[in-house]
This record gives C-alpha cells, structure tokens and sequence, in this order.
C-alpha cells in the first residue's frame, strides 16, 4: 500500500483523537477553574443571607435572593411551558399522526424557534411587558422565559414521542378509548421518560439565562413575595457582581457561579438518572 | 358516562390546538412586538440608512448600527475558525475511529457543556482569556491590550459553539449508512480514505448546515460575549481591540434606553435585525438537515 497514504491516515487519526479529547479536558479546565476560584468564597453565609447594608461596597450578606428568585422564576416558566407545551407535543403525535408532512414541518418551524437568541426574547419580553402595562417584575420574568423554554421543552419531549409504535395508538383506539384517553393515558405515559428529560432541560436552560430577563425581571435585594414584585436571578447576580472595582463583591460572584453551576450539573444528572429509572416501565 | 368523556376529549382538544397554534405563532409575535417597538425609528429612517451608516450618537438622533454589525461579523467568524476544525475532527474520531463506548461517556460530556450557561463562560472567559490576551498574546505582538477584545470574544464563543455544532455534526454522520462505508473500505480505501470520500462527502450537506446553525448561534450569543469582548465603539481590524457587537449592544444599555429619546426604538430595532438574520440562517440550514434525516 501506498506509504504516503498510512502517513496521511496516521496524521489525521493523531489530530482528530486530539481534537476529541480536546473537548473532554474544555470542560474539565472549565469546570476546575469556576469551582477553584468559587469554592474558596462560598460561604454558608454567601447562600444563606440577604444582601445587607453596604453589601455591594463589601459588606455583610448573600445572594439568598439570587438563589430563591432563580427557583421562582425558573419553576414558574416550566409551569407555563408546560401547560402550553405539553398539548401541543401530544397533538403533534397524536392528532397529526397520519399527517407525516404537516409533524415534519412544525418541527422544522420549532427547531429553528430554537435557534433564537435569548436577548431577542428578552426584547420582545420588554414589548409584552409594555402592551400589558406590566412593569419589569416576576410575572414579566416568568413569561418571557417561558417564551424561550417552551420550544425547547416540546421539540425535546416531541423527540421521543415520535418513536412510540404507531399500534400503540391503534390499540388505544381499538379498546373505543376516544383521542384524549389515548394521548393522556397511553401516550404520555408511554414517553414520561422524555417528558422528565425535557423538563430538565428546559428548566435548566430558564435557570441560566441571563439575557431574556435582563429587560423584564428587575433586580431587587429582596424575595419576591407576588408576581409583580421585581426578582434578582442568578446569572445577573453573577453579572453585576463581576463587574464591581470591589475584591469582595468579584469573590461573591465567583461563588455565585460556582452555585449556578452546581445547579446544572445536578439538573443534568438527575435528567440522565430519572430518564433510565422511568423507562423501565415503557411497553415494548 | 357517554357524554362527559365527550366533553372532556372536546375540551382538552381544543386547549391542544390552542398551545399549537400558540407555539407556532411565537415567530410572528415576536417579529410584530419588536416591530410595534421598534417604528419609531424605522419610520424615519430606512433600513439601508441604519445598517450602512457607522455613526452612532444616540443623543443626537443618530443611529448607525455598522459598527455593531461589523464587531458581531468578526467575533462571529473569529469563533467559526477556531470551532470548526476541532468539531468536524473531534466528531469525524467519535463516530468513525474511535471505540462505541468513548462516544457513549462523550455524549454526556457535550451535554453538559451545551447546558453550561452562558454567564459561567462569560465568568470563565474574564478569568482566563481577558488575562491571556492581555498577559502573553498582545505583548507577544508588541502591543497593548486590556484583553477585553474581538480576540477574548470570539475564543468564548468558539468554546461555546464546540458542543453544538459537535451534536449536530454525531446526528449526521451516524445516519450515513454502513454499507457505503464497507463498500469503499471492500475496495481497499484507508480508513481515512473512506472518511475523507464517503463520510465527508455524503454528509457534506449536513457539516455544511451544522456550521451554518453554529454561526447562527454564535451570532446571536449575548452574555458571554458582553462579559469580555470590551463594549467600545470602534470598527478595527486587529483581533487585540474592543468591539461592541449587536446583542451586547441591546443588553447593555437597557437602564438608559428610556432616558433618550428613539433609543429604546433603536436598541429595539437592533434585536428585530438581530432577529430577522438569525431566523433566516435558522430556517435554511435547518431545511438541509431536516431533508437529510426523512431520507
């Protein structure tokens, strides 16, 4: 054979391992220099307390109110996505399943939707927030995130809907169950594995966006006690805080990250762990 | 009996379609929200004036977005040749050289990097890049730099786009079926023969829109970028200086964009461009992949 063209495989193979290994060690150098900068200032007081007098000149206090305000916004996005998401899924699989033509291209539409930025969903929270006569609080947060999340939550859920056997449904129906039962009762509970992946996925993308709610959440040293009350988000705390001249305020950002971080590795975990343990009860 | 289960199948369909239609009219919404918003300023001023024009003084009225334009071309591109090559090599190994099990622990990997958010890249950048430049790259070729710069951004971006474009890149070439590829190995090809004859070029549509979609999403990344790219006015060729591109443009100046006059319409009319452009890569490079996987 010709040597050259060993040479040439060799060369290639060698730059190619690198490069896969390259990503591997991406996320390992990432990973080791948030916690290492992070740990060292994450304090039980740091997630523990409110921002206190002086606290953004390096006085006492936590980011408590990032913390609890990135649970709200973030559960209550999931919740609107999926009251919106969930039945639009289902109908895709459901409904339209003799319509390959029509599923295919409102899944096109949907995963291009997934490619819009979040700052073009946070501007166009602001108009919301404007033609509703909102003002920048936790309602106007929680729509725009799930403006963003809810795409992602059914084309995620609707991936694994679409390999569930079209004899299933059959069966459904053929037991006289009307298109609902079999949505709500056979379907859905035949792709809750997805459903879990996808919830995941879709709260973590609302916990660590920062652009969507740049516009819309405000930003308040306290817990929002309604919906109108402005809300302090994670990634914005980690944001405003970097910037700052102060050493201790930077520090409390790096913990912040370190925090936020912690939150999507267990968020991507607990999806890889609760999808194997639901798909057990799957029919096959 | 009978009849509730009627209801009940009529009601939930009809708040079935309603979550559809609602999901799939989001694109028009946004395009007349940021419209509705964005009027004031586009009334007077034609798109061209806008786009082509690099004067940029709020206060006067006047507002050029080139120089926001060119920072986001150049972070963007930046970022695509820093990305490309590692995630066409690292996926062409994942799924042609190496072992199945390293693509099955790598799967998890890309996950959790794509989920990463973008402030903790932007954390990781101003912690590692922004030094970087500034420390050993800019002194290398004799010069200075804060390390805020088009350089920092697009070394973010490229590290952001690496996950993404490397999923994409596993779909497509998993699909190419095992056949073609036995065939040319039958016919005496090297295994990197075949990669580079069948692999590459059978799912050359594909590569083509994963890079496509990567640009897509570098283009319109906004935090991360914002964190360190350097926020100055400024249209430069070298990699070493601050740029200011379009989204971070819009995320930067949310508190004063009410206190002038048009420029809430203007920072408004910038996510409708920023829009527009991005939901046109979107819907044409997701044609090709969306072809490719019903064959």
């Amino acid at each position: 054979m010709n040597r050259w063209k060993l040479i040439e495989q060799s060369f290639f193979k060698a730059i190619s391992f690198l490069a896969a290994y390259s990503v591997i060690l991406i996320l390992l150098f990432i990973l080791y220099v948030i916690f290492e900068k992070g740990f060292s200032s994450l304090t039980w007081d740091t997630i523990t307390r409110l921002p206190e007098g002086g606290y953004y000149f390096g006085g006492e206090g936590g980011i408590l109110n990032a913390i609890v305000g990135s649970l709200y916004l973030s559960v209550g996005a999931t919740i609107l996505a999926v009251i919106i998401g969930l039945p639009a899924a289902l109908f895709i699989n459901v409904q339209l399943i003799r319509l390959k033509r029509t599923q295919n291209t409102i899944r096109y539409f949907l995963d291009a939707l997934w490619g819009i930025p979040s700052i073009v969903y946070g501007a166009f929270g602001f108009a919301v927030m404007v033609f509703l006569g909102l003002s920048a609080s936790l309602l106007a947060g929680i729509i725009t995130v799930a403006f963003l999340i809810t795409p992602i939550l059914v084309r995620a859920f609707d991936e694994v809907l679409k390999t569930i056997p079209v004899e299933l449904q059959e069966a459904s129906f053929s037991l006289g169950s009307t298109k609902t039962e079999t949505a709500l009762k056979v379907i859905f509970r035949q792709g809750f594995a997805g459903f879990v992946t996808a919830l995941l996925l879709a709260f973590g993308r609302g916990i660590g966006d920062a652009a969507s709610v740049l516009f819309t959440a405000g930003y308040t040293d306290n817990i929002p006690v309604t919906l109108d009350e402005p809300v302090a988000t994670l990634p914005l705390a980690i944001f405003f805080q970097l910037t700052s001249p102060i050493e201790e305020v930077r520090q409390r950002a790096y913990a912040a990250a370190v925090v936020l971080t912690f939150f999507i590795l267990i968020i991507s975990i607990s999806a890889r762990l609760l999808s194997r343990r639901y798909s057990k009860n799957i029919i096959k | 009996m009978k009849r509730n289960r009627r209801i009940t199948d009529l009601l939930v369909n009809i708040w079935m379609r309603f979550g559809l239609y609602l999901l799939l009219s989001i694109p028009v919404l946004v395009a007349l929200g940021l419209y509705w918003k964005a009027s004031p300023l586009a009334k007077d001023h034609s798109v061209v004036d806008l786009v082509f024009s690099r004067n940029w003084s709020p206060t006067k009225g006047e507002f050029g977005f080139l120089p926001f334009i060119y920072s986001s071309v150049y972070v963007t591109l930046l970022s695509f040749i820093l990305s490309a090559p590692i995630g066409l090599l690292a996926a062409i190994y994942l799924t042609q050289f190496a072992r199945r099990h390293l693509l099955n622990t790598m799967l998890p990997v890309i996950d959790i990097l794509a989920g990463i958010p973008s402030v903790v890249y932007g954390v990781w950048g101003v912690l590692v890049i922004v030094p970087l430049v500034s420390d050993s790259i800019a002194p290398w070729f004799d010069t200075a730099s804060t390390g805020y710069s088009l350089l920092a951004g697009g070394v973010v971006l490229a590290v952001m786009c690496i996950p993404y474009v490397l999923n994409m890149l596993i779909e497509v070439f998993q699909t190419i079926p095992i056949g073609m590829k036995e065939a040319s190995l039958a016919l005496g090809a090297t295994h990197w023969d075949m990669v580079k004859h069948v692999i590459i070029q059978k799912g050359f549509p594909g590569i083509i829109s994963a890079f496509g979609l990567g640009i897509a999403k570098a283009f319109g990344e906004t935090i991360a970028v914002l964190m360190v790219v350097g926020n100055t006015l400024d249209i430069s060729l070298s990699p070493l200086k601050p740029g200011y591109p379009l989204p971070a443009l819009i995320a930067n100046n949310y508190g004063e964009m009410m206190s002038i006059p048009d420029y809430d319409a203007a920072l408004m009319y910038a996510a409708l461009l920023l829009f527009v452009i991005i939901l046109v890569i979107n819907l044409f490079f997701r044609y090709f992949i969306h072809k490719t996987e019903r064959r």
